[in-house]
């Protein structure tokens, strides 16, 4: 049988082909996810990505993956692909307009699952993104109750009032007293 | 979803050490803290679906995709091979990406200050979706060689980004393709950041006869492995 093949770092020179602007950007999945019409409540996610020195990072990529509305996974079949990709802008700052995923079971806290890249990076590390607003379910999540109590909160991102959408902050750090949890999926 | 089997872990023995002492950027981007087991549900398990309109028509030709006023310089190359998984069986459907520097080890990027020309007829990015076999193929220019400031005199070997989705979002790996018998390679951190030297030898692309079109293009053989499932457990 076959063996994995080793990961590699994206490097710095990825963003005119994996989150490019313009005519190149007609079929590359975006940091839009949803329009007006689908259905779900809009939601904004932006944060800041930094690194172990606090500065940000300009050139990381996030990638998200996320239910619907319903808590259902995409299957190709809908419009709703759930699937996005933002770079950090020079400020190390990215942003997704999508809508809030519903819950996937009864054990499962509304979140969001993330891939992380950059330059420096050998592998792409895994963590999730909840919502400080969901407070109840955030308790019962069977994933953030396997996480020590301390850095629960690096998966919490903090809703504030954006421009008449609700907004969350989420900021991924990669070492430090805050660093964020990473998983091994 | 009891339907979904699991996937085999991440094979920790393939991939680089996060913090890798050769590669200094590595110092401030790897996580300092253990990763986090995570039991695998269907938020693991399941992965976004690309349809075909997601990729244009010549978007797996890089020699043609870009061009203005003529055909792009350099050693024109086919680069071809399946999306497998451990266990053996073809990747369907799955979205395949790269991107590269041009035959003067120049990316079309903003921040590439490599003092090489620009190809005004190649952009060196590409897409496409794996056939019912898991194949995939791209036409381009062979990428060059070109510096980097990580030590004195250091440069990375030819070689071509490749990004690729499973049917698990945790089966998402992006690597880097090299060309078999570049002397760089031995001096290459990144490169060498994996550990295991059969593991190594997984980046390294062959030449390919079979894919070699006569009177027109040397062909390289790349295939990827992705996490496989793990075996169904045995009834009681």
């Amino acid at each position: 049988m076959p063996s994995q093949t080793p990961s590699q770092t994206v490097g710095p020179f990825f963003s005119h082909a994996l989150t490019p602007s313009g005519a190149a950007a007609r079929t590359v999945p975006g940091n839009r996810l949803a329009g007006d019409g689908t259905p779900g409540t809009a939601i904004r996610i932006e944060g800041m990505f930094v690194d172990g020195a606090g500065n940000p990072v300009p050139d990381g990529m996030i990638e998200i993956w996320q239910a619907n509305d319903d808590g259902r996974y995409a299957d190709g079949s809908g419009s709703f692909l759930g699937f996005g990709r933002a770079g950090t802008d020079t400020s190390g700052r990215y942003w997704f307009r999508t809508i809030k995923p519903g819950s996937v079971d009864s054990r499962s806290a509304p979140h969001i699952n993330v891939a992380v890249f950059a330059r420096g990076m050998l592998n792409h590390l895994f963590t999730r993104i909840y919502f400080s607003d969901e407070g109840e379910a955030n308790a019962a999540d069977r994933v953030l109750e396997s996480v020590d109590p301390a850095r629960r909160e690096t998966l919490v991102a903090t809703r504030c009032e954006g421009d008449g959408m609700a907004t969350y902050e989420f900021t991924l750090r990669l070492q430090g007293e805050q660093e964020t949890v990473f998983f091994d999926a | 979803m009891s339907s979904v089997r699991k996937l085999n872990p991440r094979d920790w023995r393939a991939h680089p050490d996060q913090a890798h002492q050769a590669y200094k950027s590595t110092y401030l981007r790897s996580h300092s803290r253990r990763l986090m087991p995570l039991e695998q549900s269907i938020s693991e398990l399941s992965a976004p679906v690309f349809g075909h309109d997601s990729v244009g028509e010549l978007d797996s030709d890089l020699t043609r995709s870009a061009v203005r006023d003529g055909e792009p310089l350099g050693e024109r190359i086919i680069v071809a091979g399946r999306v497998l998984d451990e266990n053996g069986r073809p990747v369907r459907g799955a979205l395949v990406e790269v991107w590269q520097a041009n035959a003067a080890g120049r990316y079309h990027h903003v921040q590439d200050m490599h003092d090489a020309p620009l190809d005004p007829n190649f952009r060196g990015t590409g897409r496409t979706l794996t056939d019912d076999d898991g194949r995939y193929r791209f036409v381009t220019i062979r990428p060059g060689a070109y510096p980097w400031r990580n030590h004195s005199n250091a440069w990375r070997p030819a070689h071509i980004h490749f990004s690729v989705f499973g049917t698990a979002f945790v089966q998402r790996l992006v690597t880097q393709m090299y060309f078999p018998g570049d002397p760089l390679l031995a001096l290459d951190p990144i490169f060498n950041s994996t550990p295991d030297p059969a593991a190594r030898g997984r980046l390294v692309s062959q030449f390919a006869p079979n894919l070699t079109q006569p009177e027109w293009a040397l062909g390289f053989q790349f295939d990827i492995v992705l996490r496989g499932r793990l075996e169904t457990p045995r009834e009681s």
